[in-house]
């Protein structure tokens, strides 16, 4: 198992999400943005979180230009697994290889906590080891979380099971933190190869540290 | 010339920053402000006379990078 890791100026989740895939049993590769190919072996592409580019102009709108994303954009188009975590699913939405966009959090705060998710659909490799209704705790850690996409988006991404999880409370009922239309905290793409989602589980790795419930998420990368 | 680009989340699309905004305008008592939207002006010098050029090239440039259009819509002003 080959995880790929991006790194773009202001990144600065890589070494956390090398460190999560390592404790798994994979081998690792940091990926700096003026590359313009990814190594051929890549079993999962991973946009690390941070502040891309200071978020100047918006999260993410700046990194999508950057010269690793062509060779990013055609392994996704090739069916290869992508999954970008907090300002790497921004990435993602800007570079439209996700539906819809993330706007600043409704309370104008940033938000740094831990917070239940739940699992809204699981017939996806990200979440396939873990059950649908499942809840997890997971930080997150973003100024720009909460989701938008109008509503025939919306319809779409539930009736296509694209909606991998909701910001919820404990017993797994319906709790926002951020604003996010229909409380999503993740998404995937049509052909479920390429995920995105605010929430950090590399950072829920250790239960001495919180919670160590990333690590089911994450090993669902691992068989194939 | 110059292009004036003011980029604004669309309507129907919650402007958190404009409501807490409004809210302070409240506070203050300025009673008549019925909504407030707050947005982004990116100003543009460009090195051309060509009006119809630069309002091609400046759309492309919003459409690609200034402007979100999922979340944004945008105008142009040429002066």
């Amino acid at each position: 198992m080959k995880v790929s890791i991006l790194q773009f100026p202001g990144t600065n989740c890589e070494y956390d999400t090398e460190y999560a895939f390592k404790k798994l049993g994979a081998d690792t590769e940091i990926i700096w943005h003026k590359s313009e190919s990814i190594a051929s072996d890549t079993d999962l592409l991973v946009v690390a979180g941070g502040f891309s580019y200071g978020d100047y102009l918006r999260s993410g709108a700046i990194a999508k230009f950057s010269p690793v994303m062509k060779a990013v954009t055609a392994y996704a188009e090739k069916g290869g697994k992508v999954l970008g975590i907090c300002n790497g699913f921004q990435v993602l939405t800007e570079a439209r290889l996700l539906p819809g966009a993330l706007k600043r959090n409704e309370g104008l705060h940033f938000i740094s906590k831990h917070h239940h998710l739940k699992v809204e659909n699981n017939d996806n490799i990200f979440l396939k080891k873990l059950s649908k209704g499942a809840v997890v705790n997971i930080p997150i850690a973003h100024h720009d979380g909460n989701y938008y996409i109008d509503e025939a988006g919306l319809k779409d991404l539930e009736a296509n099971g694209q909606i991998l999880l909701r910001y919820t409370d404990a017993a797994g009922n319906i709790q926002n933190p951020n604003g996010s239309v229909a409380s999503i905290a993740g998404v995937c793409n049509k052909e479920k190869n390429v995920f995105g989602l605010m929430p950090h589980p590399e950072r829920a790795m250790e239960a001495v540290l919180g919670s160590a419930d990333g690590i089911a998420m994450l090993e669902g990368f691992f068989e194939s | 010339m110059k292009a004036i680009v003011n980029v604004f989340l669309k309507a129907g699309v919650l402007d958190s920053q404009g409501k807490a905004v409004h809210h302070a305008l409240d506070s203050l008592h300025f009673d008549d402000v019925k909504d407030v939207r707050v947005g982004k002006q990116i100003v543009l010098q460009l090195d051309t006379q060509d009006k119809e050029k630069a309002m091609a090239d400046v759309t492309t440039m919003c459409e690609e990078l200034l402007a979100n259009t999922v979340i944004e819509d945008y105008n142009i002003e040429l002066v």
